[in-house]
C-alpha cells in the first residue's frame, strides 16, 4: 500500500529526514517510536503534503501512485489521513461545514453525488458515537475551544467520516487521560479492516497497549534505525532510548 | 482649488439653490461656502471633471422605479429612491404608521420647517465634504418618526446614479427618530452601467431620541468609475440604541465618514463595517465616536478583505470627554490582505480625558492562516474552497450585526459570491443583472 524509499526531506535548508525506508501493507498496524525531535512529525507532514517541507531525494508510492506528485488535498481523497499532533483551530468555520466540504470532495473523487443535508447529518451523528463526541459538535467551530482530549477525539471522528485507506496517527495519545485514551483507541480499532492500514506514531507504550502494532520502528535523527515485532515496545519502555544511541554509535 | 468652480456655479444659480428654503437653511449655505475652501475635499481630483448638475430640478423623463427593483427575497420595505439627486417615493405603498413622515427633504423644508429647524440649527458644518454638500444639496429623504412609534417594516432608500455621461449627485437626508420610537433604514448605493464617471456626495443626519432604537444599514454595490463620499452624522440621546453597518461590496472609490455623538447616559452605539475590495477599488471608513457624557457605550467592528491592488483605509477615533465617566468603548479593526499588492492603512485612535473608563482597541492586518489552509486541504478540501471558508469565517461576525433576517440571508449570499470572485453584484435587481 505504502512504499517509502530513501526519503530525504528538509525544512529551511536543514535536512531532517535522512533516508527513510518503510513499507506498509494492507491490514498492518505499524508503530513509529523515537525520542523527541527525531523527525516523526515531519515524516507524517511530508506524507500528508505539507508545503513547508521539501523532499530532496527518494520516492513514496501509495497504492501504485506517486504520492509526492499529488497535492495535499488529492492525497486525502486518495485515502491518506493524518491525525495531527496539534490539530488546528479554525474560528468561524463550523465542524458541519468543514466536514461536509471534505466528505463531498471525497465523494466527488469517487464519482459519487454529494450527500443531501439530511443524509450528511445522519452520517455525522453515527460517526461521532464512535468517539463519544457530544451533539453540539456540529455547530462549533473546528477545534476552537476544544479541550486537548476533544481535539484528539475530533481527529478520529474525522477519520471515521473519511474512511481512509491509510491513517497516520501522530501522537494521538499525547495529553489524553486514560479514559480518553481508551475512547480514542477503541475508535481506531473499530475502524480497522483487513483492507486498511495505520501508522501509529508515539513515544509511549501506553497507546500501544490498546492499539496493538504488528511492526515497530524506531526513528532516530531522521532514519529508521531499528525495525522489529511488537516485543520492541516493551524493551523501549524498560530501557528508554539510550541503548539505541549506543547501538548507532553515539 | 477645485471648489472655486463650484462656488461660482452656486453664485450663478443662487436663486435656484435658495428658492423655497427657510432663512435658517439659506444661512447654512453661506456658512458652507466659507468653510468649503478651508480644507481639501476627499478625492478632490474626482470633482475636477465637468459633470452635469441639475440646479433647475429638471425632472427625469420616465419612471425611475422602472429602472430599479431591489428584490431581496422575503423583505418588505417602504421603498424610496434618490435618483441621482432627486427623491421619489414608490407609488402605491402601504400606509405609513400614524404620524410618520417620509418625504422629499425639499418638500419638508416647505411643509415641515418647524420639525427640521431645531435640528438643522444645532449642528455646524465641520468638513469640506459636508460643506460641499450643504452648499449644493437640494433634495434627499426626510424621515420623521414621532415619539413612541415603532416602525416594524424597514425603510429602503436606494441611491441610484444614472447617466449617459459623467454625472454628479449631491443629496442630503435627515432622519428624526422620536423618544421611544424605532426605525430601520437600509440604504443601497448603486450605479447604472460601468462606462461613465459618477461622483456622489451624500450627507445623512440622524437624530435619535431618548430610549429610541435606530438601525442604519448602508450597502454599496456600484461601479469601478463611481466615487462615493458619504457622511453619516448620528446624535444619540439617553438610553437610545443605534446599530449601524456599512458594507462595501463593490465600488470604485468610497469614503464613509461617520460622526457619532453619544449625548445621553445609557446610549449604546454598535458601529460596524465590512469592505470587500478587489482590482483597484479603494474603501475608506473614517469614524469618529464622541462620548460626550457619562455612562454611554460604543462597540465598533470594521473588517476588510482586500485582493488584487485594492486599498483599504480605516481611521477610528474614540473621543472620551472629561465628564464622560463610566464610558465603555471598544474598537476592533481586522483586515485580510490576499495579495502582495493589496494595501491596508489602519489608524485606531483613542483620546481619553476621563479617568474611569473601559476602552480598548485593536487592529490587525494579516493573511489567511496557512496552517488552517493545510489542515483543510489535508481533509481533501480544495484550496480554493478552503480559502473561501476561511474568508467567510473572517467576515462572518459583521453579519451577526445585521438584524433584518432577509437582508442578512441576502448579504450572506452576496458576500459569498463576491469572495468567490464573481463580478456580478446583487443580481436581484435590474441594475446589476
Ligand atoms: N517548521 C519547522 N521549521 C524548522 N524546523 C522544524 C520545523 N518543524 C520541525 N522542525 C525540526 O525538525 C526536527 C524534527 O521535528 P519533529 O518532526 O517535530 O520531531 P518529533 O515529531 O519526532 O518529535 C526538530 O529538530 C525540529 O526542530
Ligand atoms: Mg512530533
Amino acid at each position: 500500500m505504502l512504499e517509502i524509499v530513501n526519503l530525504h526531506a528538509e525544512v529551511n535548508g536543514k535536512e531532517i529526514l535522512r533516508g527513510i525506508n518503510l513499507s506498509v501493507k494492507a491490514g498492518e498496524v505499524h508503530a513509529i517510536m523515537g525520542p523527541n525531535g527525531s523527525g516523526k512529525s515531519m515524516l507524517s507532514a511530508v506524507l500528508a503534503g505539507h508545503p513547508a517541507f521539501t523532499v530532496t531525494q527518494g520516492s513514496v508510492t501509495f497504492n501504485g501512485k506517486d504520492l509526492l506528485a499529488m497535492p495535499a488535498e488529492e492525497r486525502s481523497r486518495a485515502g491518506l489521513f493524518l491525525s495531527f499532533q496539534y490539530p488546528v483551530e479554525i474560528p468561524g468555520v463550523s465542524m458541519v461545514n468543514f466536514m461536509r466540504a471534505a466528505v463531498n470532495e471525497h465523494r466527488k473523487y469517487k464519482g459519487q453525488d454529494p450527500l443531501s443535508a439530511g443524509e450528511f447529518l445522519k452520517m455525522m451523528r453515527a460517526k461521532k458515537d464512535i468517539v463519544e463526541l457530544d451533539n453540539k459538535l456540529a455547530n462549533r467551530s473546528v477545534n476552537e475551544g476544544f479541550s486537548g482530549g476533544e481535539k484528539k477525539r475530533n481527529e478520529i471522528f474525522q477519520m471515521a467520516m473519511l474512511e481512509p485507506c491509510l491513517s497516520i496517527l501522530d501522537e494521538t495519545d499525547s495529553g489524553l487521560d486514560i479514559d480518553a485514551l481508551r475512547i480514542v483507541a477503541s475508535g481506531v480499532n473499530q475502524l480497522k479492516t483487513p483492507q486498511n492500514a495505520s501508522i501509529v506514531i508515539t513515544h509511549y507504550q501506553r497507546l500501544l497497549d490498546y492499539i496493538v502494532p504488528d511492526i515497530v520502528h524506531i526513528l532516530y535523527k531522521g532514519r529508521i534505525v531499528k525495525t522489529a515485532g511488537r516485543e520492541l515496545v516493551a524493551v523501549l519502555e524498560e530501557q528508554g532510548y539510550d541503548w539505541i544511541k549506543k547501538e548507532v554509535g553515539e | 482649488m477645485v471648489q472655486d468652480s463650484y462656488i461660482a456655479l452656486f453664485k450663478e444659480n443662487e436663486a435656484l439653490f435658495q428658492q423655497n428654503l427657510p432663512a435658517w437653511r439659506q444661512q447654512v449655505r453661506s456658512v458652507a461656502m466659507q468653510k468649503l475652501t478651508q480644507h481639501e475635499l476627499t478625492f478632490a481630483a474626482a470633482y475636477a471633471l465637468d459633470y452635469g448638475l441639475n440646479p433647475a430640478r429638471l425632472p427625469f423623463k420616465g419612471d425611475p422605479f422602472g429602472l430599479f427593483m431591489c428584490d431581496i427575497p422575503g423583505i418588505t420595505t417602504y421603498n424610496y429612491l434618490v435618483f441621482n439627486d432627486s427623491f421619489y417615493a414608490q407609488p402605491n405603498m402601504p400606509e405609513l404608521p400614524s404620524g410618520v413622515i417620509i418625504c422629499s427633504l425639499a418638500h419638508a423644508f416647505v411643509h415641515y420647517p418647524s420639525l427640521l429647524e431645531p435640528y438643522i440649527r444645532q449642528y455646524s458644518v465641520d468638513s469640506s465634504d459636508v460643506a460641499f454638500n450643504q452648499l449644493l444639496a437640494q433634495d434627499g429623504m426626510f424621515l420623521y418618526v414621532p415619539d413612541g412609534v415603532q416602525m416594524e417594516r424597514p425603510i429602503q432608500l436606494v441611491n441610484l446614479m444614472y447617466g449617459a455621461s459623467d454625472m454628479m449627485a449631491v443629496s442630503h437626508n435627515v432622519a428624526i427618530i422620536g423618544e421611544n420610537a424605532k426605525a430601520q433604514v437600509l440604504v443601497c448605493d448603486h450605479a447604472y452601467g460601468n462606462q461613465v464617471n459618477y461622483l456622489s456626495n451624500r450627507f445623512t443626519q440622524v437624530f435619535v431620541g431618548k430610549n429610541a432604537t435606530y438601525e442604519h444599514y448602508k450597502l454599496e454595490s456600484s461601479s469601478a468609475k463611481t466615487t462615493n463620499i458619504s457622511t453619516l452624522h448620528i446624535s444619540q440621546e439617553a438610553d437610545s440604541q443605534v446599530l449601524s453597518n456599512l458594507i462595501t461590496l463593490a465600488n470604485g472609490k468610497t469614503h464613509n465618514h461617520v460622526e457619532a455623538h453619544l449625548n445621553g447616559k445609557g446610549a449604546y452605539l454598535s458601529l460596524n463595517g465590512l469592505g470587500l475590495g478587489c482590482q483597484k477599488e479603494r474603501i475608506e471608513n473614517h469614524t469618529f465616536i464622541h462620548h460626550n457624557v457619562a455612562g454611554a457605550t460604543s462597540n465598533e467592528l470594521f473588517k476588510y478583505v482586500l485582493d488584487d491592488e485594492a486599498e483599504g483605509d480605516f481611521y477610528g477615533l474614540i473621543n472620551v470627554l472629561q465628564d464622560a465617566q463610566q464610558t465603555k468603548a471598544y474598537q476592533t479593526n481586522r483586515n485580510l490582505c490576499l495579495s502582495d499588492a493589496a494595501r491596508m492603512f489602519t489608524r485606531p485612535q483613542l483620546e481619553i480625558y476621563a479617568d474611569d473608563v473601559t476602552c480598548n482597541h485593536g487592529a490587525t492586518v494579516g493573511q489567511l492562516d496557512e496552517n488552517a489552509l493545510f489542515y483543510m486541504r489535508s481533509r481533501g478540501i480544495d484550496p480554493q474552497e478552503a480559502r473561501m471558508l476561511l474568508m467567510f469565517a473572517f467576515v462572518h461576525d459583521v453579519l451577526d450585526n445585521v438584524r433584518i433576517e432577509p437582508l442578512k440571508d441576502r448579504l450572506q449570499l452576496l458576500i459569498e459570491r463576491r469572495l468567490r470572485g464573481d463580478n456580478t453584484h446583487c443580481n436581484g435587481c435590474k441594475i446589476c443583472r
